[in-house]
């Protein structure tokens, strides 16, 4: 048999293996329990384990006779601005206000895309800003201050 | 005559007009995310959930219904005008509807999946209310231990019917159980897997898993390259089917809608598969099988209306045993937990007016999709005009701010962009979330039913097999785990989903 190389999937394989070994290490700290009655951490520690060695299956099979996927080029400009507007609001919501939250949010994400020419992507803020604040705060009455200052 | 009374109860509940004014928004609302290639059904119902919490029970599942049959209409008029399925049912549409709509024949290949649509909606309707209440009490006997078999044998059995590899599919399933864990253990309230995080005690919520998996990680695939949509194609004139065309289509339709209406029940992605045995079902049995792919009528009524049944019929394991078949009815079962509703057999005698009343709205949002899809389908086609760099912050923006609505903690907006990011990978190397939703909300319940069904025999593991309805499950899962596993099945599961890619 040919060997092929694939890396989706070692990349996948190694994504569950990381994960179920994470969760296996963390069952450790939890009373296992007996079959009878199960302590907090048998569950987590039995499925745990069967994510690592699934993952480690998948991973080893990439590694032999993978699947040949298409893998496309990752735009780091999207996952990055899409990833820090998610955050920004997490953390500044109650800080800064509904308002200029919402804006920065949807600015640094209409930013992602690499068409987007700079007051397109203002219009977009700014439209989807009031939508926002019709939608949730006027329409739902969400209790969240406007303005944090 | 307890039909007739059960669907009398349901339609006086369905027909008051607050009820049939969300059922309206709901199927607008669908028809429109289906129309519109790079949002789905279940991020759209991720992201509304929190705004339904405010509703009365059954005015929040009507809706959320709405939308998720809306947008199996919707989506087969985008791949009948643009050839890009807007829901991945629809992908089979766009192969002769495409053709159709090529050759100046849009509205006939619209009215054929309308009516279809329409006719399967209705029968799997009355299929849903006759089937729902005997398999509720036969629901009603099983223990825990039945139980356990049973969500086990759903989840293996959703694997048979996803695309790609099953190896992966699995693996999804088993971490989105694990994922599952986290918060406080059930039984002794042990926090689990909390990093220290009071914020965490109550679990990852499920709407900031579906939200990320289902709208950030689609929405970052989409931006790996952008490209301009393919061009619409003129007009559409001409709605009504010719004489020939609607003698050709009856067949297609009553064969799709009991296919579909069959198919739906089965967990994971039946309407999918539902639209594809139909499709190759209208190929064999058809005279004119070179017509296939150069624009037949069959091949768009037949399957539109399969994957419209499926979408119906896949309600009954949601009403009668609490288990969800499809993304958007997990994120169903936590709309019933946050009304204070726990999904299961109960249901139905505890809530009737609940039961009854979606399931009689189907019929009326049946009704509604006909009269917005065909004489306002020109709203449609516009639609299809929203620039992309538009439509993508608007998902991200409002997912944001109805997860942080749910429970006003940062928490669960920091899980969505973990979500995104963990569901890009995954995706990108060939995983699909869909198991992993179900994993997830599925998981508890296998841990809790194991644990108790183990307490309630005294440590003995032998009550799995003794019970005859767990034997019987467990006997059907290992089954369809070698099945999956033999190599001439693999294979035949291939060419049925490759037309898919």
């Amino acid at each position: 048999m040919q060997r092929r190389r694939s890396l989706p999937d070692v990349l996948a394989g190694g994504v569950f293996a990381v994960i179920g070994g994470a969760f296996v290490v963390g069952s450790l700290g939890y009373d296992r329990g007996t079959p009878l009655r199960m302590g907090p951490g048998y569950f987590p520690l039995l499925v745990g384990a069967i994510v690592t060695v699934l993952g480690l299956a998948i991973l080893v099979k990439g590694l032999v006779a993978g699947s040949d996927l298409p893998f496309d080029a990752v735009s780091w400009r999207a996952v990055a601005l899409i990833t820090v507007a998610v955050v920004f609001f997490g953390v500044f919501v109650r800080v800064l206000g509904f308002v200029p939250t919402s804006f920065v949010t949807a600015l640094l994400t209409a930013f992602a895309s690499r068409r987007v020419r700079p007051l397109t992507a203002l219009a977009v803020a700014a439209g989807l800003t009031v939508a926002a604040t019709l939608v949730f705060i006027v329409g739902l009455q969400l209790r969240l201050p406007l303005w944090g200052w | 005559m307890d039909l007739f009374d059960n669907l009398v109860l349901g339609l006086s509940t369905a027909l008051l007009l607050e009820n049939v004014l969300y059922c309206f928004v709901g199927v607008l609302l669908g028809t429109a995310v289906g129309v519109l290639p790079g949002i789905g059904p279940t991020a759209t119902v991720a992201m509304l959930l929190p705004i339904t919490f405010s509703f009365e029970p059954v005015t929040a599942l009507i809706m959320l219904a709405g939308i998720y049959y809306g947008a199996q209409y919707g989506g087969s008029t985008t791949a009948i005008l643009i050839n890009l399925p807007g829901e991945s049912s629809a992908a089979v549409t766009a192969l002769d509807g495409h053709e159709m709509a090529r050759r100046g024949r849009a509205g006939p290949a619209l009215a054929a999946a309308a009516i279809g649509s329409f006719v399967a909606g209705t029968v799997a309707t009355v299929v849903l209310a006759v089937a729902a209440p005997p398999l509720a009490e036969v629901a009603l006997r099983f223990g825990p231990a039945d139980y356990f078999a049973l969500v086990l044998f759903g989840l293996i059995v959703s694997i048979t019917l996803a695309r790609g590899s099953p190896l992966k599919a699995l693996a999804m399933i088993a971490l989105g159980i694990l994922l599952g864990t986290i918060g406080q253990d059930i039984y002794t309230g042990t926090p689990r897997f909390v990093l220290g995080r009071r914020e965490l005690y109550g679990g990852i919520d499920f709407v900031s898993l579906a939200v990320g998996m289902f709208g950030i990680a689609e929405i970052l695939r989409n931006l790996e390259h952008e490209r301009d949509r393919p061009a619409l194609l003129g007009q559409v004139a001409g709605l009504w089917p010719t004489r020939e065309d609607r003698r050709r289509i009856v067949g297609p339709i009553l064969r799709g809608t009991g296919l579909g209406a069959a198919l739906g029940v089965l967990p994971g992605g039946g309407h999918v598969l539902a639209s594809f045995t139909s499709y190759a079902v209208e190929k064999r049995v058809s005279k004119r099988r070179s017509e296939f792919g150069h624009g037949a009528i069959e091949g768009v009524a037949g399957p539109e209306s399969a994957n419209n049944a499926a979408a119906q019929t896949s309600f009954i394991p949601l009403l009668t045993l609490g288990l969800p078949a499809h993304p958007v009815m997990a994120l169903m079962v936590g709309a019933f937990i946050v009304h204070g509703i726990t999904p299961g057999p109960d249901v139905i005698n505890d809530e009737p007016e609940l039961v009854w009343g979606l399931i009689a709205s189907m019929w009326i949002g049946n009704v509604l999709l006909v009269l917005l899809n065909l004489p306002l389908i020109g709203m449609w086609v516009r639609l299809l005009r929203v620039p992309y760099q538009v439509l993508f912050p608007m998902i991200v923006l409002f997912a944001v701010i109805g997860t942080y609505s749910l429970g006003f903690n940062e928490y669960d907006v920091y899980a969505i962009a973990f979500f995104g990011l963990l569901g890009y990978v995954l995706i990108k190397c060939g995983c699909e979330p869909a198991p992993l939703l179900l994993g997830f909300v599925l998981g508890p319940l296998l841990e809790e039913n194991l644990r108790r069904a183990l307490i309630i025999s005294r440590g003995d593991p032998t009550v799995f097999l003794s019970r005859p309805i767990s034997a019987a499950l467990l006997l059907l899962t290992g089954a369809a785990l070698i099945a999956i596993a033999l190599p001439a099945i693999r294979r035949r599961r291939e060419t049925v989903f490759t037309e898919d890619d």
